[in-house]
């Protein structure tokens, strides 16, 4: 894509589809991530060797990341694989590596587990159909805009200060509460020495 | 459609050009890194394949692509074989958005320097950069060594603390230019290089990019006193070699953005912009050989103090105060 | 702030150091060109001396053979007319050996010596099997004046019994008096 990125081409392709009904380039790409994310997804789920659910994780967060440069968000996209592809998943590759998780016997859950997952899950289905096909907004095709890490951020802390504020005061609760449990009982030994004494 | 294709030749053009020189600057730089640190050590390096030892790339090359590549039985097959070209290409990749020049006008065409003038370059860069974790991580998990494993923990723990202070160092910078974009940002240097008002923004970058490439003294993922090879233990041949390339790849690339976040990128007197950015490459590579012909690896524990209580806050502070004169 | 300074001081004298290093000459010797001429007793190829008079010295003993970690000496020793054990043949194989100088340490008649002589590859790992011709020398090896005959008390062509050094005369076995 030498200039995906050029506002201007991006104008000029929501002129195209609008002009037109059938499936513009943009379209195309749009369906095949949406299918690659939701495949790879589905094998994250699925997988029962916990580094290749992790890997199958990674390749969905990135088809999101595409999605979000795709739909004129270069910001979110590059801060999705930082922090969803690059740190968190990371973090959980460590944690497996660490643990050594051998991958789970196949065992058949009880009814009583599944079912109301399942119910559940089939509700959300139907009414994210219903309010897709009711919605006449989803048949409009997307008008292609450009968020400049600028512009997106004079939206957020301009507008929409207070929220930042309160999410980041439970951010910082969240880490005082990380610090205050991994605190050891006594300065003066590491736990591990006292338990075993 | 004659302009788009004209577009599309110079980009093919560009990245060829690119490609090319990074791939045999790195083999070089194996051997600039070989020759300086015998130097350093008082003795000659390499001299036997060429003048100088000139040709001792190529022969390696050669060696590593006829060696066997071998795959442990017990490793996991695919990821194993993968590992090896996501630290090459996350590496390659970086280069994309850095400009190596001002943008020219040739035939009354205007022809930027730079494969590709992201407006989140910088963020380019850093996504590129926590990728490259997966690369030494799985390598060593996919291994099924307990050295491989061990040195893919290590890289992991090491690179997800060094990207903070590296990114937190890159904020005064992002404040100072007005824009994530790495050719504004060299254009916000036309007065005065960046080092000049960040000295210590560019200790902790240099500091938390050394942590990056998993040079000495940062080098415990691979540690060969007590891990054998650490990570790439298990690999031989040229996947052996993709990984190596990718270290003097990143050594580059991190040269490339000293130079763009505080030298000026490729702003200089006399030289043309292309060889100026080279120069400054260059030097900071050699920076980092003497640094490694220097200090001794660092313990696990002193990595993490490093990183957390000294990189981090003082990163911190120096964020603040870069906002608050910026303010004044 | 002292200890801060002191580390500073610290690295900027790690530094320093190789930057003088960085001017001096190297002192690699470069190999094929010049030789080092080793001491005497490193250890290297393995030879057979003879002792000064020109005879062998192994006595196929064994002990070598016995003691070598690798196995990688072996012989079969027979007698000569006159007395003096020999090998009939005797092999040891380089590509096994790692020169660790056991051999040399066991042998009661300095005959089996290791030499600073350590340039023989082959690209044929049987060319590293080395016959007993290919390891008998001409000389005495580091130990020039040693003879085991004229210490063994053994009736050969050095001498008859009781004629070694510091030897006494054979005891009278058909008489009781001292």
């Amino acid at each position: 894509m030498p200039c995906a990125g050029d506002p201007s081409e991006l104008q000029a392709a929501a002129l195209r589809t609008q002009d037109r009904s059938f499936m513009t380039l943009y379209a195309v790409v749009f369906y095949i991530l949406a299918a690659v994310i939701l495949v790879a997804t589905g094998l994250a789920i699925t997988r029962r060797n916990l580094v290749h659910a992790v890997m199958y994780l990674i390749l969905s967060f990135f088809g999101s990341a595409m999605l979000f440069y795709l739909c004129g968000a270069p910001l979110l996209a590059a801060l999705e694989v930082i922090i969803y592809a690059g740190a968190i998943m990371v973090l959980f590759l460590f944690i497996v590596m660490m643990l050594k998780v051998e991958a789970p016997q196949k065992k058949v859950f009880p009814a009583r587990q599944w079912l109301p997952a399942a119910g559940l899950g089939v509700i959300y289905l139907v009414v994210g159909a219903l309010v897709v096909f009711s919605d006449p907004g989803s048949r409009v095709t997307l008008e292609a805009a450009l968020a400049t890490p600028r512009i997106f951020g004079q939206y957020l802390f301009q507008r929409h200060w207070l929220s930042i504020e309160i999410v980041s005061l439970l951010l910082l609760i969240a880490l005082l509460g990380a610090l205050y449990l991994g605190r050891t009982k006594d300065r003066g030994g590491t736990p591990e020495v006292e338990d075993q004494s | 459609m004659l302009t788009w294709i004209a577009g599309f030749i110079l980009l093919i053009v560009k990245l060829g050009l690119v490609l090319g020189v990074l791939l045999l600057l790195a083999a070089y730089l194996v051997w600039v890194e070989r020759k300086f640190l015998a130097r350093l050590q008082i003795r000659y390096g390499p001299n036997r394949a060429g003048k100088f030892g000139l040709l001792q790339p190529i022969a390696d090359t050669i060696k590593m692509m006829t060696k066997e590549d071998t795959v442990p039985e017990a490793a996991d097959r695919i990821i194993f074989l993968g590992a090896p070209a996501v630290v090459a290409l996350t590496a390659l990749l970086m280069f994309a958005v850095v400009p190596f020049g001002p943008t020219l006008m040739i035939a009354g065409r205007q022809i930027p320097l730079v494969i590709t003038d992201l407006n989140v370059g910088l963020l380019f860069i850093f996504a590129l950069s926590s990728l490259a974790v997966y690369g030494v991580a799985l390598g060593g998990w996919a291994s099924n060594s307990k050295f491989s494993l061990l040195g893919g923990i290590r890289g992991a723990a090491q690179m997800i603390s060094y990207e903070l202070a590296l990114g937190l160092a890159l904020v005064p910078i992002v404040l100072l230019a007005r824009s994530l974009s790495l050719v504004d940002i060299v254009n916000a240097q036309a007065d005065y290089p960046f080092v000049v008002v960040q000295p210590i923004s560019f200790a902790i970058f240099v500091i938390a990019a050394m942590a990056e490439s998993k040079r000495i003294p940062f080098d415990l993922p691979e540690a060969e006193n007590e891990l054998g090879a650490g990570y790439h233990t298990e690999y031989s041949g040229m996947r052996f070699g993709l990984f190596f390339l990718g270290e003097y790849v990143h050594m580059q690339v991190f040269g490339a953005l000293v130079a763009v976040f505080f030298l000026g990128g490729w702003r200089g007197p006399w030289l043309p912009p292309p060889v100026w950015l080279l120069l400054k490459i260059m030097l900071v590579a050699l920076i980092m050989i003497w640094i490694r012909g220097t200090l001794p690896r660092l313990r696990y524990d002193q990595l993490m103090a490093l990183g957390w209580k000294v990189l981090i806050p003082l990163a911190l502070v120096n964020i603040m105060v870069t906002g608050a004169v910026s303010l004044l | 702030m002292a200890t801060a300074w002191e580390s500073v001081r610290a690295l900027a004298s790690g530094f320093a150091t190789t930057f003088k290093h960085l001017w001096r000459p190297p002192i690699t010797e470069e190999y094929p060109e010049y030789k080092r001429p080793l001491p005497v007793r490193s250890r290297a190829r393995i030879i057979l001396t003879r002792d000064p008079d020109g005879a062998e010295r192994c006595v196929a003993c064994y002990l070598c053979s016995a003691v070598c970690p690798v196995s990688c000496i072996s012989m079969q020793a027979t007698e000569s007319e006159d007395g003096r054990r020999y090998a009939a043949w005797f092999r040891i194989n380089f590509a096994r050996c790692i020169y660790c100088g056991f051999c040399e340490e066991a042998c009661p008649t300095s005959a089996i010596q290791l030499t600073p002589d350590f340039e023989n590859c082959q690209r044929d790992i049987l060319k590293l099997v080395y016959e007993k011709q290919d390891l008998l020398v001409d000389h005495q090896g580091k130990d020039k004046e040693y003879n085991f005959y004229k210490y063994a008390g053994v009736a050969t062509d050095v001498g008859a019994k009781g004629a070694h050094h510091r030897e006494e005369k054979p005891v009278n076995i058909r008489s009781n008096l001292p």
